[in-house]
C-alpha cells in the first residue's frame, strides 16, 4: 500500500546525515571546487562510515545489512545538501560495488567486493558517458567484440569520477546482440587515462576520460559472466541517485534563498514581501517536494526488484530540468551576488547543469 | 514503510472503478456539447453493470475510506469523465463542511442531503474574509435573516441544501463570518441562472439569491454565535475544510491528465511512434521526448497529492502539502493537457475527440478551492515564517 512513512532507521539516517553535511560537507564545498580536489581527510572520513561497506554481505567483509536503495536516497539528499560533487564523491565506490553486488557472479563478488570492505578508501569506477551526442548510456559506441573465450574492447569513455585512481572501470559496451558490462583492470593493455577533465561543474571531483585501445577482457569479466547482466538496472540505479543528488542540491538553493531574501532590503522592505520573489520560493519548494517523492518511487522500485526503468527516467527528466531550473532562480532571487563566487548558489548552479546530463542526456 | 505499490485489494477495486468510469466516458462528449441537459444520476449501462459486476472487494476496516484510496478512486473516476459520475451521491463539498464543522445533531438531520457550498460573491473571491452576504439574528422568531448573493456554486442547481458563509459582524472581518445551511425552497432563496463555462460542462454551476430569506436559528454550522474580534475564530477551523478538499481537487486534475496522456500515447504508437524510456535526444523524436517529460511532470505531481492525502490519513498537518499538491496539479495538468494538444496537433483540437475537452475541463483545478497564486501564498508564507500581514 502507498506509503510515505520513513521507518525509524531512515529517520535516523536523515538526522544523522543532515548532522554531518552541515558540519564536514558545506564548509568544504567552495575550496574543493576552486582547488579542483577533494582532500583525502574527508574521503576516508566518508569510508570510515561505511557508506560502501555496509550493505555488503558479511561473507565478503561488508556490513552484511541489506541493500537499501530508499535508504540510499534519503542519505544522498542530505549529503548532496551539504554539497553535491562531495556527496557524489562519496558513494563513487559505491557504484562499482552495488552493480558487482547486484549483477556480479559468485566469482565476481568474491574478487571484487572485499576490495571496499578495507580500512582505507578504496576506488573503482563506471564508465558509462561518451563523448559523442549520439552516444547513450544503452546504446553506447564503445563496443565488445568477441574474440575467442573473451571480448576486445574498444573506444572512449568520459566523466569517470575518480578515474585517476580507480583500480578497476566497469565498461558498458555494445555487443552484437545489446550491451554488456566489462571490468577492465587499469592496468591492462590498451588502456588510456587522460589527464583530470576540466569541467563546468562539480570541479572538485576528479573526472577522467578512458582510452579503450583493443583491449582484451577474459569472459570471466564481462558482468554476470556468460549470461551477461542487466545493464539497463545499473542505469535506473545511477540515475536514481543521482536524482537524490539533484534533489539535495535544491533545497539547498531554496533553503540559502530563505534567509536571503528576508535579509536582503529593497524599497524599504525584504525582498521576500515581494510575491515576485515569494512566490517563486513557492514553487522552489513545490518542485523540491514533488522530486523527492519522484526519487523515492524510483528507489522503491529497485528496492522490490520491480522494473524501475520508467520510473527512473521519469527522475531523470523531471529531477534534471527542476534542479537546474531551481539552481537558475536561486541565481535570480540573489541578483548580482548570485553571480558573485562568494555566495554558494553559482557553484550549485554549475553543479545542477552538470548532473543533469550524466547518465544521458534528456530533454528539459 | 515508503512503499508506493497497490494491494491486490486496492488494484481490483480501481479496476472496477475504472469500468465504470469508462461507461462515464461514454457519456462525456453528449453532455459537454448540451450544456443545459443534466446528465442522470444513472446512466443506462450502469444498472446491466452493477448488476453483472462481481462482487465488491471487502477492504479492511481499517482501509476503505484511507484519503490515499479516495484520491486514486478519484483520479480514476476523473480519468472517465469529471462530471458524468456515476453515483451522483452526496459528496458535495458542502458535505465536507458539514463533516468538518456541523454538530453531530446537524449531521444526523443534514448527512443524507446534497449540499453544495456558497463562498464567492460578485465582489469577492480568494479572499472569503471580504464576504458581504450578510446573516441577521431575529430574537423574535429565532430565525437568522440571510440577504446577498453567491456565485459560482458547484452542484448549484442538484443540491439540495447549501452551506453559505455569512458575516454577522462585518466589522469584526474573518471572525464575524460563520456559516449557515439553507435549504432548497426556503422562502427567499432563489437559484435565478446556471452558469455557462469553458468547461465541466455537465456540472452545475449555479448563482443564488437571498432576500430576506429565514432560517432556524439552529442552521448555524456548529452552534456557535459568539463573533471573534481578536482571532479569526472559527474561520480558521472552516479553512480546515481545504486540507482534505485540495489533494482531492488536485486528484480531479490528475485524473484528467492521465487521459490525457493515455490517449497521446495510443495515438503516438498507432502512428508507429513507441516511447522508449531509455532513449535520448539522439535517437528518439521529439514528440516522444516532449511526451515522456509531460508523463514525468503529471507522476511527480500525483505523488505530491498521494503525499499530502498519505499525511491527512495519518492525522499528521497538512496544510502546507495540501496547498503543494494543489498548486502542482493545478500548473501541471494545465501543462500536461495543453501538451497532448501540441503533440498531437489537429487531433487534439478535434471535438471528435475528448482531449480537447479534457484541456478545457482542468483549466478549473487551478482556480476553485483557492487559486494557483492564493496556494503560493499560503506556501510562501509558510517557508518565509510569514503571517498573512507580512505577505499579502
Amino acid at each position: 500500500m502507498i506509503s510515505f512513512g520513513m521507518s525509524e532507521d531512515q529517520q535516523l539516517v536523515r538526522d544523522s546525515m543532515r548532522e554531518f553535511a552541515a558540519e564536514a560537507i558545506r564548509p568544504l564545498g567552495r575550496e574543493c571546487d576552486e582547488n579542483g580536489t577533494i582532500p583525502e581527510d574527508f574521503l576516508q572520513s566518508v569510508w570510515d562510515l561505511g557508506l560502501t561497506s555496509t550493505q555488503i554481505p558479511s561473507e565478503y567483509g561488508g556490513g552484511g545489512e541489506e541493500r537499501a536503495p530508499v535508504t540510499n536516497v534519503i542519505l544522498l539528499e542530505e549529503l548532496a545538501h551539504g554539497d553535491a560533487a562531495l556527496a557524489l564523491a562519496a558513494v563513487a565506490p559505491s557504484q562499482f560495488a552495488n552493480a558487482i553486488l547486484d549483477h556480479g557472479t559468485e566469482e565476481q563478488k568474491k574478487k571484487y567486493l572485499p576490495l571496499f570492505c578495507g580500512d582505507r578508501f578504496h576506488m573503482a569506477s563506471l564508465a558509462i558517458l561518451e563523448p559523442s551526442p549520439v552516444s547513450e548510456p544503452l546504446r553506447p559506441r564503445a563496443v565488445a567484440e568477441p574474440k575467442g573465450e573473451g571480448f576486445v574492447l574498444s573506444g572512449t569513455k568520459s566523466f569517470v569520477v575518480f578515474g585517476d585512481r580507480a583500480s578497476h572501470f566497469l565498461v558498458i559496451a555494445r555487443l552484437e546482440d545489446g550491451v554488456g558490462a566489462f571490468i577492465v583492470d587499469r592496468e591492462a593493455t590498451g588502456v588510456t587515462i587522460s589527464e583530470p577533465e576540466l569541467n563546468m561543474g562539480m570541479k572538485g571531483l576528479t573526472t577522467v576520460s578512458l582510452e579503450l585501445e583493443r583491449v582484451e577482457v577474459a569472459a570471466a569479466d564481462r558482468l554476470g559472466g556468460d549470461s551477461g547482466a542487466d545493464v539497463a538496472q545499473i542505469v535506473n540505479n545511477s540515475r536514481v541517485a543521482l536524482g537524490a543528488i539533484m534533489l539535495g542540491l535544491s533545497r539547498a538553493v531554496l533553503e540559502f534563498c530563505i534567509p536571503y531574501s528576508k535579509d536582503r532590503v529593497a524599497f524599504d522592505e525584504p525582498i521576500a514581501k515581494k510575491q515576485s520573489i515569494a512566490f517563486r520560493l513557492a514553487e522552489m519548494h513545490m518542485e523540491c517536494d514533488a522530486m523527492r517523492h519522484l526519487v523515492w518511487q524510483g528507489a522503491s522500485y529497485l528496492e522490490q526488484s520491480l522494473d524501475a526503468t520508467q520510473k527512473a527516467r521519469m527522475v531523470k527528466t523531471f529531477v534534471s530540468e527542476k534542479s537546474l531550473w531551481i539552481a537558475d532562480n536561486g541565481i535570480q532571487v540573489l541578483g548580482g551576488h548570485g553571480f558573485i563566487r562568494e555566495h554558494p548558489v553559482e557553484m550549485w548552479f554549475r553543479h545542477a547543469r552538470t548532473l543533469g546530463v550524466l547518465e544521458g542526456a534528456v530533454g528539459v | 514503510m515508503i512503499d508506493f505499490t497497490l494491494t491486490e485489494t486496492d488494484k481490483a477495486h480501481l479496476d472496477r472503478t475504472r469500468q465504470a468510469a469508462l461507461i462515464c466516458r461514454k457519456y462525456a462528449r453528449e453532455y459537454d456539447e448540451n450544456e443545459k441537459e443534466m446528465p442522470p444520476a444513472e446512466l443506462p449501462e450502469a444498472a446491466d453493470f452493477f448488476a453483472n459486476a462481481p462482487a465488491l472487494p471487502t477492504p479492511g476496516s481499517e482501509d476503505s475510506s484511507h484519503p490515499v484510496r479516495m484520491a486514486l478512486d478519484m483520479m480514476i473516476t476523473n480519468w472517465g469523465d469529471y462530471s458524468i459520475r456515476l453515483k451522483r451521491d452526496n459528496s458535495a463539498l458542502g458535505n465536507a463542511a458539514l463533516a468538518a464543522a456541523g454538530t453531530t445533531e446537524q449531521k444526523e438531520k443534514w448527512g443524507d442531503l446534497t449540499l453544495s457550498m456558497a463562498i464567492t460573491e460578485p465582489g469577492c473571491g480568494s479572499d472569503p474574509s471580504r464576504v458581504a452576504t450578510t446573516a441577521v439574528l431575529d430574537e423574535e422568531t429565532n430565525e437568522w435573516v440571510i440577504n446577498g448573493e453567491k456565485i459560482f456554486v458547484t452542484t448549484g442547481i442538484r443540491a439540495d441544501a447549501v452551506v453559505l458563509w455569512a458575516t454577522l459582524d462585518k466589522s469584526a472581518g474573518r471572525g464575524g463570518i460563520k456559516s449557515f445551511l439553507v435549504e432548497k425552497g426556503t422562502p427567499g432563496f432563489e437559484v435565478p441562472h446556471k452558469e455557462k463555462k469553458l468547461g465541466i460542462r455537465a456540472d452545475d454551476t449555479a448563482a443564488y439569491v437571498f432576500r430576506d430569506c429565514r432560517i432556524p436559528r439552529g442552521n448555524l454550522l456548529g452552534g456557535d454565535e459568539t463573533v471573534q474580534t481578536k482571532n479569526s475564530g472559527g474561520f480558521r477551523g472552516v479553512m480546515k475544510t481545504f486540507n482534505m478538499t485540495r489533494p482531492m481537487t488536485a486528484a480531479f486534475g490528475h485524473g484528467i491528465a492521465e487521459a490525457a496522456l493515455d490517449f497521446t500515447r495510443e495515438q503516438l504508437e498507432s502512428a508507429g511512434i513507441g516511447i522508449d524510456y531509455m532513449a535520448g535526444l539522439a535517437s528518439q523524436t521529439a514528440a516522444a521526448e516532449k511526451f515522456i517529460r509531460l508523463e514525468s511532470l503529471h507522476e511527480a505531481s500525483k505523488l505530491t497529492t498521494l503525499n499530502a492525502c498519505w499525511m491527512a490519513g495519518e492525522g499528521l498537518p497538512n496544510n502546507m502539502e495540501s496547498s503543494v499538491c494543489k498548486a502542482h496539479a493545478g500548473s501541471s495538468v494545465r501543462a500536461i493537457t495543453q501538451g497532448c494538444i501540441e503533440i498531437l496537433g489537429s487531433l487534439g483540437i478535434s471535438r471528435d475527440h475528448l482531449l480537447e475537452k479534457w484541456a478545457r475541463d482542468c483549466r478549473i483545478i487551478d482556480i476553485y478551492e483557492g487559486t494557483g497564486e492564493i496556494q503560493r501564498l499560503i506556501i510562501a508564507r509558510g517557508l518565509l515564517d510569514y503571517t498573512r500581514e507580512d505577505l499579502k
